[in-house]
């Protein structure tokens, strides 16, 4: 029976970092997709990083930087917030600068899939940027948004290079399934890992079953209204 | 009569505020970091330890590089259980942890292992043999395969295995490329071989002491765990006989 706060941990950190990412690539790939700047091609590619390194290694990096006599690390001492290594805000940002790749184009792709014309047309109509985002462009980009939240959250749940370096297995703080996993496998405890990792295939896939067929669901009842 | 009262109410206050006091030290958290390879020990004796005290122990697993790497950035361990001397003598020397703490609380031993009950014989004459491949871990960053390429050299067997290895990562990794039989045989830890002071299946050379240079296991208290009293009774109880006794039917040998 796997400790229940580990169970929590997980999906209160997959929950969090796919909402926080869901706020940030948001913007970023909405920019991205309408953008004619020279810009776009090294923002595009800066962000698609996290992708190349090895968890570990970022994870190292990441470390180093919001270590204690790291750049970000000495700001957020000086601004109050505190350490950010080791505990569950540390993890959650280590997640989502590792994540922010797989959100990010998955939405970029189906904003540009729109293509000028709705948008163009709603301009003509006088609605403001505002509008045409909200009103055109984001309902015809929603199955986007859709693949976006289910990449970010199950990228999230099967996190562990990044969370073991940053996180440092502290339980009830950072340690996640992935992280027990692992401990089950150095205490040579093989039985108990076979559990968890199979009950964490399970819960995901019964969680995106059931999320598929709520997708597909309103898709035939958005055909019915239509 | 009065006063006697009087005192008798004083002793009683002062007694409360005592046991208060004896309540507060009872109920220390003590953070431990400990090699992945002593994960499964120490949370048998942490468990004693804990029944003993009452004091409630925390427990982290990783390799010594990383948690050494996590330490230099602030990780809020308090007690480093390492796989080597080499680290906790670093964080020793970078002011990072007590000087006088340091100690080897356990001696790994090396074994050539195979899951096959047939493969090892009790005097390593395999290594003699053509062989497809053997498993070792890395001996650049773990203790036991530093000692498995020592133990090859003394043999004068290196050179003709050294095209036939497959590395793991750390000793774990090994012993699960041995344990699934994806590897015939390699070096591995006799305590991960063990199971209740028992060979857990397969066949076993236990390496002899003289063909290594010993595998030492320090413990070091931090910095962060300075004035920490429990941290310190707790390196103190893993020197008590008792424990010495429960660390060695772990497989680990004590000098």
């Amino acid at each position: 029976m796997p400790d229940i706060t580990v169970v929590y941990l997980t999906l209160k950190l997959a929950s969090v970092v796919t909402l926080v990412l869901l706020i940030i690539a948001t913007p970023l790939a909405w920019w991205m997709s309408q953008t004619q700047s020279p810009l776009k091609s090294l923002i595009g590619a800066m962000f698609a990083l996290p992708l190349v390194l090895p968890p570990t290694v970022l994870g190292f990096y990441l470390l180093l930087l919001l270590g204690p006599n790291g750049p970000l690390g000495s700001l957020s001492e000086q601004l109050g917030v505190g350490r950010l290594p080791f505990t569950f805000t540390g993890i959650v940002i280590a997640c989502v600068v590792h994540t922010l790749p797989f959100v990010v184009q998955p939405m970029q792709n189906a904003f540009e899939a729109i293509g000028k014309r709705p948008l163009e047309v709603a301009m003509t109509l006088r609605a403001s940027p505002w509008r045409v985002f909200w009103k055109v462009a984001f309902p015809l980009a929603r199955p986007g948004f859709f693949a976006a939240a289910i990449l970010g959250f199950c990228h999230t749940i099967g996190e562990f290079g990044v969370v073991l370096m940053i996180g440092g297995n502290i339980p009830g703080e950072t340690r996640v399934m992935s992280i027990e996993i692992y401990n089950h496998v150095e205490a040579l405890e093989y039985g108990q890992a076979h559990w968890l990792a199979g009950g964490m295939l399970v819960f995901s896939f019964v969680a995106l079953l059931i999320i598929y067929s709520l997708n597909d669901f309103t898709k035939q009842r958005l055909k019915l209204c239509a | 009569m009065k006063k006697l009262l009087s005192n008798l109410c004083v002793s009683w206050v002062l007694l409360v505020v005592a046991t208060l006091k004896v309540t507060s030290l009872q109920a220390a958290e003590i953070k431990v970091a400990v090699a992945a390879n002593f994960y499964k020990p120490v949370l048998t004796l942490v468990e004693h330890y804990q029944k003993e005290t009452g004091h409630h122990v925390q427990v982290s697993a990783g390799s010594t590089g990383k948690l050494y790497a996590q330490i230099k950035n602030g990780a809020p361990f308090e007690v480093f259980l390492a796989a080597d001397q080499q680290r906790p003598s670093l964080l020793v020397e970078e002011g990072l942890a007590e000087p006088e703490s340091q100690f080897t609380y356990a001696l790994g031993s090396l074994v050539l292992w195979s899951n096959n009950p047939e493969l090892v014989d009790g005097k390593g004459e395999i290594l003699k043999e053509e062989l497809t491949h053997i498993a070792i871990c890395n001996p650049k960053t773990a203790p036991y395969g530093a000692a498995a390429v020592s133990a090859m050299k003394n043999l004068g067997v290196y050179n003709k295995l050294e095209p036939k290895f497959v590395e793991g990562q750390s000793v774990g990794q090994t012993y699960q490329q041995i344990s699934s039989g994806a590897v015939d045989l390699g070096f591995v830890a006799l305590s991960q071989v063990l199971v209740d002071k028992q060979l857990n299946g397969g066949s076993l050379w236990l390496v002899p002491n003289e063909l290594y240079s010993p595998i030492k296991q320090d413990a070091v208290l931090l910095k962060q765990g300075s004035n920490n009293a429990a941290a310190k009774q707790f390196l103190a109880y893993l020197q008590t006989e008792q424990s010495k006794q429960l660390i060695k039917d772990f497989g680990y040998d004590l000098k």
